[in-house]
């Protein structure tokens, strides 16, 4: 076989992460962009900024917080540990809570900006016609957001998948339960066995690049007709 | 206009703060060096006031393919001798790959009292997680793994094992309580922040290769004579007072002995 069983055993888990975080990120994304979508609230500036810090912070620093927090001092840790669920740094479970952070603006974002562009009107048809507020949200905004819930699934797996830093930090590399690919790569790159790490690294190349591609190639518009 | 003016100033002003340093070295270190090193290079420079060494510590693994693909070290310090022998191999190396230390591995704890733990009782359920470097690329790590081997404990224990990067992350594992134990440099057991929180346990040397450790100045560094008086410098008693309270054995040591 072209890769070994520990390569193929970090690939499974990396997809294993990205789906479960794109899914609990569809269920906790969706009513934070619808909320800040319709809102006039004042403190949506805030929990926008809050949202978007992953984008500009470094891995290093959600990696060292997480760290702390969900420690057996942390705040997380205690909570945790109270609820029976024991300690969460080198497990799977951490590494899902790590990047259900990590990843929250991939998910919010492009829904934001989807449930915007529904503007006021087709919800206040609905209403009129006797929609309650949940049915119009998902019978008339889900299916007009459908490319967004696209985009930002798609978006929130890739970049689940390309995520280092923070599992470098909180992982402890256990193969099957953190050692996800990125860590794998840097491992084989460190025992300098490149050939494994070219292959895995092109692995990944590849699907990076027809993830954009499947992102770039749908969006509407531009001057293509 | 007024701004125009400036620019010219301010482009020879980053210059000049660029080319003034002209006597610098950088120094690649294993990470069980930090502490030792860091006090080694802090009275070189007090000393050696023309010139200034500054040391970048890592994963000596990472140094040796950094080295290798023209990674600005002038100095390398591994914490296996293997590594630097390599790279003189290579064609790398500007000076004689020398030994400057023994290592020792020991347990580590801040939870429980590490001064009564041996390494059969890392078998025990109660311990949950245990720290230690990657054995896959960390002389640390390859070390603590035939240790767990020669003992018999590996498959009893693998379930509960962490991997840190370096030998400094499998101790920062223990510190912030996320593993109860980490199988640790001596080094940095010995250092004063970290043996204010915990104790430690020496894991006896003869389940393991010795850790000997070696140095080398690179090519890049070949010519510059402060990498050739700080490598001297590693042999004064100064220095070597220094390694020793880090608890290294010095390689001369222990042939006299």
């Amino acid at each position: 076989m072209w890769l070994n069983g520990s390569d193929l055993q970090a690939i499974w888990l990396t997809i294993r992460l990205a789906s479960i975080v794109t899914l609990i990120l569809l269920l906790i994304g969706t009513p934070i962009a619808w909320w800040l979508a319709r809102t006039r609230s004042r403190c949506q500036g805030v929990i926008g900024a809050v949202v978007a810090l992953p984008l500009v912070l470094p891995p290093s620093v959600l990696g060292f917080y997480l760290l702390l927090a969900m420690g057996p001092q942390g705040p997380v840790g205690q909570l945790t540990r109270t609820l029976g669920l024991g300690a969460l740094p080198f497990t799977f479970w951490g590494l899902v809570l790590a990047s259900v952070f990590y990843s929250l603006p991939f998910m919010v974002q492009p829904l934001q900006n989807a449930f915007e562009a529904i503007g006021d009107r087709p919800l206040e048809v609905a209403a009129t016609l006797g929609a309650s507020p949940l049915d119009a949200f998902f019978s008339v905004a889900v299916p007009l957001a459908r490319p967004g819930f696209l985009t930002a699934s798609i978006l929130t797996f890739a970049h689940t998948v390309g995520e280092f830093g923070v599992v470098l930090m909180i992982g402890g590399n256990i193969p099957g339960i953190t050692r996800v690919a990125s860590v794998q790569i840097y491992d084989h790159v460190e025992a300098m066995e490149y050939t494994s790490a070219h292959r895995l690294s092109a692995i990944m190349l590849i699907f990076s690049f027809l993830v954009l591609l499947a992102l770039y190639a749908k969006r509407p518009g531009g001057r293509r007709d | 206009m007024k701004h125009y003016k400036l620019l010219p100033l301010a482009c020879s002003f980053l210059l000049l703060t660029t080319t003034a340093q002209a006597e610098k070295i950088m120094v690649a270190a294993a990470a069980d060096l930090k502490f030792a090193m860091d006090e080694i290079v802090a009275s070189f420079n007090q000393t050696h006031s023309h010139g200034e060494v500054q040391v970048v510590y890592g994963s000596s693994g990472k140094f040796h393919t950094q080295i290798q693909q023209g990674g600005p070290y002038d100095l390398y310090f591994s914490a296996d001798i293997d590594y630097p022998r390599e790279l003189a191999k290579l064609g790398l190396a500007g000076s004689e790959v020398t030994p400057y230390a023994v290592g020792r591995i020991v347990l580590w704890s801040n939870s429980l009292d590490a001064t009564k733990l041996t390494l059969e009782s890392l078998a025990d359920p109660k311990i949950t997680r245990i720290a230690m470097a990657n054995p896959k690329h960390a002389p640390y790590g390859k070390r603590a793994e035939e240790a767990l081997r020669a003992t018999g404990l590996w498959e009893k224990v693998e379930e509960k094992l962490v991997f840190g990067e370096n030998i400094a992350q499998t101790a920062q594992f223990v510190q912030t309580g996320n593993a109860q134990v980490g199988i640790v440099a001596l080094s940095l057991a010995l250092n004063p922040q970290i043996s204010k929180d915990g104790g430690y346990c020496l894991i006896p040397d003869k389940f393991h290769k010795p850790l000997e450790q070696g140095y080398v100045i690179t090519r890049l560094g070949a010519e510059k004579p402060l990498a050739k008086s700080f490598a001297g410098y590693m042999q004064s008693a100064s220095a070597r007072t220094i390694m020793v309270r880090y608890g290294f054995v010095l390689p001369n040591e222990t042939t006299e002995k």
